[in-house]
């Protein structure tokens, strides 16, 4: 087990800033997820990680040791690769015992591992069949084994479970989670599935256009998103917005957005909004907060038509048009809302979001700002 | 030529008849279109074996002749006798039948051998290091391989010509004129497909397999012998056999090389029996030149497995 450490890393693929000074310590035993879209940077610092990408400056460690040279196989960790990379020669059993072999691990041991990694894999049965002759979900499962069956120091996983179907997908999430509740290794996994990132990482790492955005655990960037990237990022439907300014001062400032929308300014964004009245503001929204109603003090409220009404069991999801902007909203299924209906949604104050309009960073005043 | 012709008939068969197994009817090709294709495969058929028939046929017929009467696989009267003359003194040298395929099977080996060996080497350079000078060293090998063999004869010639060589237990003797000089000769000309070919193979192996070795604590030696040589099977099995078919079959460079009788190969011997002012003994000919494509038609045999997924592979990769 081990930490990892990167300090000021940049990774330069010629003009191209793939990875900008990117600082992050990832504890022994967590299980650090780097979400972010396609091009982020995200596995290029995995990659970076295993050794497969050299590191244009900047320092990484693996524990105490600074390994910005040392050769992947010198680094005691293991992949788990996104298209699995089986040996497609070799048994299963081949395929797990191989880094062992290569390790002059005596014979005896690589097969009691071989076993017993078979056995948590749930492989027993197919050890003696070639990659080919497995499904999907096998072949992860035994990309999973050979990475578990080394016992490494740290685990990276880059998009393991994108190739699975959605239902097998649900199923291995558990299982990674569940292994690592086990074994207790550091793991380091990317995804661009921010479902992924929330349900299993102890903290999460959200990266854009190759800068480190937030770290945190999944609360905390669920409700206290640095900027409007991160908040349209974590969460599924994602945040509405809808582009607002400061009108009024004190208890009265209320955010105006387009057409008759205004809502009360909450008060914890004062400070932060009042220099900036008349400029433009960002207000952000989560679709779950939404409700239909009608509006307390401590709420704020707008009307909208619905244009599509998605059913989903107890829920329902509606696509709705307010003031000439597209919101969504997921609502209890027990008010029937069909297409065309107006409806009357109520915001808790408390659960609106506030980003300069420029910068976009939030204007909140208690969010941790990461290094 | 034949060789290959028939491989991509196997190819066609496997293909045609592999799936039909589990195919539903309706997904069968009509009756017509099946009736085409079998009439299609029998011409091609006819074609590459006719020629074969007519080899067989004078070779069994004691007459000598250098057609066959009609077509009969085995003539009247058919003997073996040009086999046992063929390999008893199969020319006027003093060079036995199996001296002359020694020679040949040298050459075919060792051309074969080394031109695998290099050459998957510099494939693997090419395909996955970046260096200076890169790709204007692939043209220029795209170039040499598109010289006819012809055409360095003359070069070749004086260069090895001009080499002595001096090594424990053979002794002295003039690199031209040795059964390495040819076998260098053609490796010549053999590498830059060798090359070509398996580098268009090795691009096709994911590189994340080469990575996962690395991760699993495997040096880039052992990755490139434990995974990457085992995965290339099939283009290093096409390799070496069109390398052996290639050395086997060689004659300009040992012909024109060649000086001591003790160094003759199977092709020179076949090409001496035609008669300039004698006439050729047919029978004698055809029954050489049969024994002549026994030995690649076995190591077709027993490599045919890979061979045939490697041609298929390497027809789709260009």
């Amino acid at each position: 087990m081990a930490t990892v450490t990167f300090e000021n890393v940049n990774k330069l693929y010629g003009d191209f800033q793939a990875v900008k000074d990117l600082n992050l310590e990832i504890g022994d035993g967590e299980f650090m997820v780097l979400v972010g879209p396609s091009g982020c940077g995200k596995t290029t610092s995995l990659r970076m990680i295993a050794g497969l990408e050299e590191i244009t400056s900047g320092t990484l460690r693996i524990g105490d040791r600074v390994v910005n040279d040392v050769p992947p196989k010198d680094r005691d960790i293991a992949m788990v690769f996104q298209s699995y990379a089986l040996y497609p020669h070799m048994s299963v059993r081949e395929n797990l015992a191989f880094g062992l072999k290569l390790r002059k691990v005596p014979k005896a041991e690589i097969e009691r591992r071989v076993n017993e990694t078979a056995e948590t894999i749930q492989l027993g049965k197919l050890l003696d069949r070639k990659p080919k002759e497995l499904s999907g979900g096998q072949r992860q499962r035994v990309a999973l084994g050979r990475a578990i069956v080394r016992e490494p120091a740290v685990f990276l996983m880059d998009e393991p479970l994108s190739n699975l179907d959605a239902k097998l997908r649900v199923q291995t999430r558990a299982e990674i989670a569940r292994l690592h509740q086990r074994l207790k290794t550091t793991i380091v996994y990317v995804t661009h599935d921010q479902v992924e990132a929330m349900t299993m990482g102890s903290r999460i790492a959200v990266m854009n256009d190759g800068l480190m955005q937030q770290v945190g655990t999944p609360q905390v960037l669920y409700d206290t998103p640095i900027n409007r990237f991160v908040a349209g990022f974590i969460g599924s439907p994602s945040m509405n917005f809808v582009e607002v300014h400061m009108e009024g001062t004190g208890d009265g400032a209320r955010l105006v957005g387009p057409a008759d929308w205004s809502i009360p300014l909450p008060s914890r964004y004062r400070e932060a909004a009042t220099p900036r009245a008349g400029r433009t503001l960002i207000t952000g929204f989560r679709p779950e907060h939404l409700d239909i109603g009608e509006a307390n003090s401590s709420m704020g409220s707008f009307r909208a038509r619905a244009d599509v009404v998605e059913y989903l069991g107890n829920e329902e999801l509606l696509h709705v048009n307010a003031a000439g902007q597209d919101v969504v909203a997921i609502v209890d299924s027990s008010h029937g809302v069909r297409p065309g209906d107006i409806v009357n949604l109520v915001l808790p104050l408390d659960k609106l979001h506030l980003f300069d309009g420029e910068s976009g960073l939030t204007l909140a005043p208690d969010v941790a700002v990461v290094a | 030529m034949t060789a290959q012709t028939a491989t991509t008939l196997t190819v066609a068969t496997r293909r045609r008849t592999g799936p039909s197994l589990t195919r539903s009817r309706r997904d069968q090709p009509s009756l017509l279109r099946q009736a085409v294709l079998q009439a299609v495969t029998v011409l091609v058929l006819l074609t590459v074996l006719f020629p074969i028939v007519w080899v067989i046929a004078i070779s069994l017929d004691p007459l000598n002749r250098s057609r066959p009467e009609g077509l009969s696989l085995i003539p009247s009267n058919a003997t073996l006798e040009a086999y046992g003359q063929v390999i008893s003194q199969p020319t006027n040298n003093p060079i036995s039948f199996l001296g002359l395929a020694g020679n040949s099977l040298k050459i075919a080996l060792g051309t074969s051998i080394i031109s695998v060996l290099i050459g998957v080497s510099a494939a693997y350079a090419f395909a996955r290091f970046k260096f200076r000078g890169r790709e204007v060293l692939m043209l220029a090998i795209l170039g040499v391989l598109m010289l006819p063999p012809v055409a360095t004869l003359t070069p070749l010639f004086v260069m090895l010509n001009q080499v002595q060589l001096d090594l424990p237990l053979v002794g002295a003797f003039n690199l031209r004129n040795s059964l390495l000089g040819v076998g260098l000769a053609i490796i010549s000309g053999l590498l830059p497909f060798a090359i070509w070919n398996l580098k268009g193979y090795l691009d096709t192996i994911p590189r994340d397999l080469e990575e996962a070795a690395w991760v699993d604590g495997a040096s880039y030696n052992q990755t490139f012998i434990k995974i990457i040589l085992p995965l290339a099977l099939p283009a290093l099995a096409v390799t070496a056999f069109l390398g052996f078919v290639s050395g086997w079959t060689e004659f300009y460079f040992s012909w024109m090389f060649l000086n001591k009788v003790e160094d003759q190969t199977l092709a020179m011997a076949l090409y001496a029996m035609q008669g300039q002012f004698a006439s050729t003994p047919w029978s004698q000919f055809s029954a050489f030149a049969i024994l002549f494509a026994i030995p690649p038609a076995i190591v077709y045999f027993f490599a045919q497995r890979y061979i045939t997924s490697g041609l298929a592979i390497g027809g789709v990769k260009g």
